[in-house]
């Protein structure tokens, strides 16, 4: 936000970046070739339902738009206790790019509708095979990913977030600033 | 088309920044008639002019050196005057929540996140401060937690908060209030100089009145600065509504928490209409207001009224509908 617009108090809506999510196939590739983690197929997107006939509309084109051509589990549809919306998509296992493309569709489909502002994050989910969770979780504002590995109980495996930095760190922007890895507790899929 | 939904109020601005030029004018205003009555009174004088350039530098030093440490430590003076204390996530329950909410608002805002704290009110109310954001600190009372059950609302009155830091409102408001700051202090040091070094002056009388046109002007500036300044209090307080209801895209949430924060629902009167007519021609502001009067209470309020605010987020609201 420019200095004059800052002083009129206008603010100016941060839009998402879109582009870094198609950086995700490549980085669950490294992540086989180096650790047990295997993508489970589910991804989602979270964003802040606005109110209003428009965004509703939209939300259900999305959807439509998703399962239509879709012979797999239907997209799902979710709110959580913030109010937050969560559109969860279920591909096979080994179709990384079928559900990268597929969350990029709903994220093109709402920006294009004028609300890519209410876009808040996407996470997509592994599983290793002695069933511990890592998502990975990708912030539109900021164009960044980062690792997110909940255990019971509402706490975080930092120490495995951490080595995964290092791990993908070459094929992802991981987003340095350590205090913007928000925990999502409860997201779909994980 | 992406821009349209959270453009801004062109109204809004233009209203803001003119009110903000009017206010500098004022203060070149001043400052030209001070210099204005020293040259004139001083003019081939002496002794006098002195002590009375002195006073102004001594008032101007004061009010900036003020304005500064307020600003400087708005944080330190905000939480230490509301009694708040810093929370973490683990420290209870709504400490949680709290940071939850926040969590998200600056995801969404792309802004790095504030310290948390809790004021142990029960008046429902919450405020944002901080110089910059390295030391902002966002604070609501146990009273409006209490109050708003519904996360929704909560973010909406937060996110307004949030909106104040973002647009440096306190910067904005103290650099405003200067002016006001220093016509005050003029005002009080011509009074007590004029009070107490009367009697040194018997041979310059001429440098003795010099102190009165100077109480006068400080005087105008100070009344015309109040209004000023509160009007741009207004306008910043819209301002934030309006960033706040586009950041959360949900301007009812926040009409909601304002009506059950501002306690109108005790406003609504229980005396019969027909009992109250014959008392309306003693009211200073009529017990049933006339449509699009402006009382009095508003002018020197530093919050736009309810149903402003209201029709605001209104607009908001239209224009995140649009089709």
């Amino acid at each position: 936000m420019g200095l004059l617009d800052t002083l009129l108090g206008r603010t100016k809506p941060v839009p998402p970046n879109l582009d870094q999510l198609f950086a995700l196939p490549g980085a669950l590739l490294t992540l086989e070739a180096a650790t047990d983690f295997r993508p489970t197929g589910t991804g989602s997107v979270c964003f802040r339902a606005a109110e209003g006939r428009a965004f509703a509309d939209i939300e259900k084109d999305v959807t439509d738009l998703l399962n239509m051509g879709k012979d797999a589990a239907p997209v799902q549809v979710v709110t959580d206790s913030y109010q937050f919306t969560w559109v969860v998509v279920r591909h096979s296992a080994d179709d990384p790019e079928g559900l990268v493309t597929d969350l990029h569709a709903v994220n093109s489909s709402l920006e294009s509708a004028g609300f890519g502002p209410q876009l808040l994050c996407t996470i997509v989910a592994c599983k290793d095979t002695g069933g511990r969770s890592l998502g990975l979780v990708y912030l539109y504002k900021r164009g960044t990913f980062y690792p997110f590995a909940p255990l019971s109980g509402e706490r975080r495996d930092n120490a495995l977030e951490l080595q995964m930095r290092s791990t993908l760190a070459d094929d992802l922007k991981v987003e340095s600033d350590l205090g913007r890895w928000m925990p999502i507790w409860g997201a779909p899929g994980m | 088309m992406a821009r349209t939904r959270y453009a801004s109020d062109p109204g809004l601005i233009a209203r803001m920044g003119a009110t903000m030029f009017l206010l500098g004018l004022v203060f070149v205003g001043f400052g030209a008639g001070l210099a204005f009555l020293i040259l004139y009174y001083s003019h081939g004088k002496s002794g006098g002019n002195v002590s009375d350039s002195g006073l102004i530098i001594f008032a101007a030093i004061i009010g900036i050196g003020s304005a500064l440490a307020t600003y400087y430590w708005s944080d330190k003076i905000a939480l230490n005057t509301a009694r708040a204390r810093v929370v973490s996530p683990n420290d209870s329950p709504e400490a949680a929540r709290l940071h939850a909410i926040v969590d998200r608002l600056c995801a969404m805002a792309n802004m790095p996140k504030p310290r948390v704290a809790i004021a142990p009110t029960q008046m429902p109310n919450a405020f944002a401060t901080g110089r910059s954001s390295k030391v902002a600190v966002v604070c609501a009372t146990e009273g409006l937690l209490a109050k708003l059950e519904d996360n929704n609302e909560l973010e909406g009155v937060l996110a307004h908060e949030m909106s104040h830091v973002a647009h440096k409102d306190v910067a904005v408001m103290t650099v405003a209030s200067l002016l006001g700051v220093i016509a005050a202090l003029m005002v009080r040091f011509a009074f007590y100089s004029e009070l107490f070094g009367g009697r040194g002056r018997n041979n310059n009388s001429q440098a003795a009145l010099l102190i009165i046109p100077i109480m006068v002007l400080s005087v105008v500036v100070y009344a015309i600065s109040f209004l000023l300044i509160r009007m741009l209090s207004r306008y910043r307080e819209l301002s934030a509504d309006r960033s706040g209801a586009l950041l959360t895209g949900q301007p009812s949430a926040l009409a909601s928490a304002l009506v059950k924060v501002t306690g109108d629902m005790g406003r609504i009167p229980t005396r019969d209409l027909r009992a109250a007519e014959p008392l309306n021609a003693f009211f200073f502001a009529p017990a049933i207001a006339r449509r699009g009067q402006q009382s009095m209470s508003t002018l020197f309020s530093t919050h736009p009224s309810l149903e402003r605010r209201l029709a605001e987020l209104q607009k908001v609201a239209k224009q995140l509908n649009r089709q």
